[in-house]
């Protein structure tokens, strides 16, 4: 195959590889994309959100035969494909437990670039790519969580779009501007759906090239963040570089039967996990005239709410959640270190980067409890600002010891170990 | 193609002038793609200000009307009721109506409405959403009620204008939708009232 990409060949493949860059296509990112030979568990998780993404789209494509995004119709199309279209609530439960599973999945991928430093130079650009993934994937969730019309789907998008009437001056204008109407309505619905089901898995796809693009441009990072193609052989390959096929295709298809026992068992006998992928007040259709007795979001954007609900003014609380987000985007350039992986970081950040994920964690599980709730005597909220002080707290305290030199770094090897 | 005797500047300017033509273009085009997500015609027409004739509503009585899918009560309220107001403001979360979302400001008095008599309110429970229940008369609830509306599903309760009770699961005081008073007693509900 090697030399398929200089010298012409006959048959079939021959004609297209005259006319089409196949071969070239397949050795530069897969054949002979050479990826470092330490991947851990951890490097599981970039394939299989790329099979969710696949699940979701094949799965979405077949509920939209059925499913009719209209006020009147759309909560007993969607009872319509769960009873009786043939197989329809296999399709179904696949889609909303993906949906579920794609954050699952990004949320440990994320993670990942956090403990081996893979966002930092040279490949910032493969995390901010990544990020816009992960915005565009709330709105596709946001978006989608509308379309089955209950009543958390209409005060769970009431909520969110209000937010956005937060924001001083132009705040009502915009509100009105995204729902179409004065309420929510079947115009809001309608055009959630257009967005859900073309706009945003469009441009889902092509981001998901731009991320893997750039990422086989500069190569993949290590769990010990070292640059193996700073150690070739005689053939110009890295000597700790293994092909990504067969080697990772056969790692990742492992992965995948593994992933896939948890996901069938959660299709088959949990698909509404207790009330945290698919909440209980969304089995009654969307009342305008009547608010469920808890509003939440779900599981997978609670960490955010409850950083929007930490601060006591609404805007406040609107940019406070924003924040949030925005400043992982900037997370290359907050952590001015030169040690990647967190095998050779300071202790501090491994205390630092411990609380994060601890806090996130915490957070997550505090948005979706009321407000009022007391945990040792303390309330919900005041749970949140500490946690969320945390949140805030790890890019204060990672710029701070980076950029000032207070952190003590181990010696990183030349070579990958193990 | 031969470069001799080009002009770099006639070059620069021409592509300049493409530029901001075509960029001047692309925004033009933008603004129908943009406004098409305001609301339509009809949305516009069904969420459209509502006349309600109150020149034959006794005091105490009530006319109930709907408005951008909400339901709206217009209440004539008697001159007892308009006094007791005043004396039930030591027992209320929010007397002075200080949440500003909840009314516009031309209502944010005493009465919460423009004519004292007169009180617009949308009657959902600002707890869950409930529709309270309208029992004016002095001592129907208990023996302290001076009037107002009553919420059956948690039990909060609301004075003559709106306003919430302290000690009561919900939160605000009822909302004033937007209002105003035209001519022979027609009060027109989703239109504000010019500034005086």
């Amino acid at each position: 195959m090697s030399d398929a990409t200089t010298k012409a060949q006959g048959g079939l493949l021959g004609w297209v590889d005259a006319r089409f860059p196949l071969t070239k296509m397949w050795n530069e990112h897969i054949g002979e994309y050479y990826a470092p030979k330490n991947f851990n568990f951890w490097y599981y998780f970039g394939s299989l959100a790329l099979f969710v993404l696949v699940n979701q789209l094949l799965t979405g494509i077949w509920l939209t035969m059925n499913y009719n995004p209209s006020a009147a119709g759309a909560f007993a199309s969607v009872e319509y494909i769960m009873r009786d279209v043939e197989w329809g609530w296999l399709i179904r439960y696949m889609h909303s437990t993906g949906a579920s599973a794609f954050f699952v999945v990004v949320y440990l991928h994320m993670f990942r670039a956090l403990l081996y430093g893979s966002y930092q130079k040279p490949r910032e650009l493969i995390w901010i790519f990544g990020m816009i993934i992960y915005l565009v994937l709330m709105g596709e969730a946001f978006m989608g969580y509308l379309l089955p019309w209950g009543q958390m789907s209409f005060w769970g998008a009431q909520v969110i779009i209000s937010l956005f009437g937060a924001i001083p001056g132009v705040g009502e204008q915009l509100a009105l501007w995204i729902r179409g109407d004065f309420n929510i309505s079947g115009v809001t619905l309608n055009r959630f759906f257009a967005l859900h089901v073309v706009a945003l898995p469009l441009a889902l796809v092509g981001l998901v090239v731009f991320h893997i693009l750039a990422l086989h441009e500069v190569g993949s990072n290590n769990p010990d963040g070292v640059n193996i193609k700073e150690h070739k052989g005689s053939d110009g390959k890295p000597k700790d570089g293994i092909p990504f096929h067969p080697y990772y295709t056969v790692k990742d298809t492992f992965g995948l039967g593994v992933f896939l026992i948890f996901f069938a068992a959660v299709v088959f006998f949990a698909p509404e996990m207790g009330g945290y992928f698919l909440e209980p007040p969304n089995f009654e259709p969307a009342n305008p005239l009547q608010t469920p007795a808890h509003i939440a979001p779900v599981w997978y954007f609670t960490a955010f709410y409850s950083i929007l609900r930490a601060i006591p003014d609404k805007f406040g609380g609107v940019l406070a959640m924003g924040l949030a987000i925005f400043l992982l985007f900037l997370l290359p350039w907050i952590d001015r270190g030169k040690v990647r992986s967190i095998r050779y970081r300071g202790l501090g950040h491994k205390i630092n980067l411990g609380l994060f994920a601890v806090a996130f964690v915490i957070l997550s599980y505090l948005g979706l409890q009321a407000p009022s709730d007391l945990y040792l005597g303390l309330s919900v909220t005041l749970w949140a600002q500490i946690w969320t002080a945390v949140y805030f707290g790890f890019f204060i305290f990672l710029f701070a010891y980076t950029a000032f030199g207070f952190e003590r770094t181990r010696p990183v090897p030349e070579r990958v170990t193990d | 193609m031969s470069q001799e005797g080009a002009s770099k500047s006639r070059r620069r300017f021409l592509t300049g002038a493409v530029s901001v033509v075509g960029g001047v273009g692309a925004a033009y085009v933008a603004v129908p793609f943009l406004a098409y997500w305001k609301p339509s015609a009809t949305t516009r027409a069904a969420g459209a200000p509502v006349e309600v004739d109150t020149s034959t509503l006794e005091p105490g009585q009530r006319v109930n009307i709907t408005w951008r899918g909400q339901p709206v009560w217009v209440v004539r309220r008697s001159e007892a009721a308009i006094e007791a107001l005043a004396s039930v403001n030591d027992r209320l979360a929010d007397p002075e109506s200080a949440v500003a979302s909840q009314q516009p400001a031309y209502a944010q008095n005493l009465h919460r409405s423009i004519d004292p008599s007169l009180l617009v309110v949308v009657p959902i429970c600002t707890h869950l959403g409930c529709i309270p229940s309208f029992m004016p008369r002095p001592g129907s609830l208990d023996a302290d009620w001076q009037g107002g509306f009553f919420c059956p599903c948690h039990g909060s309760r609301f004075d003559m204008a709106g306003r919430v009770y302290r000690g009561v699961p919900a939160p605000t005081n009822l909302q004033i939708p937007p209002h105003r008073l035209a001519d022979d007693g027609v009060v027109v509900v989703g239109e504000d009232q010019e500034a005086a």
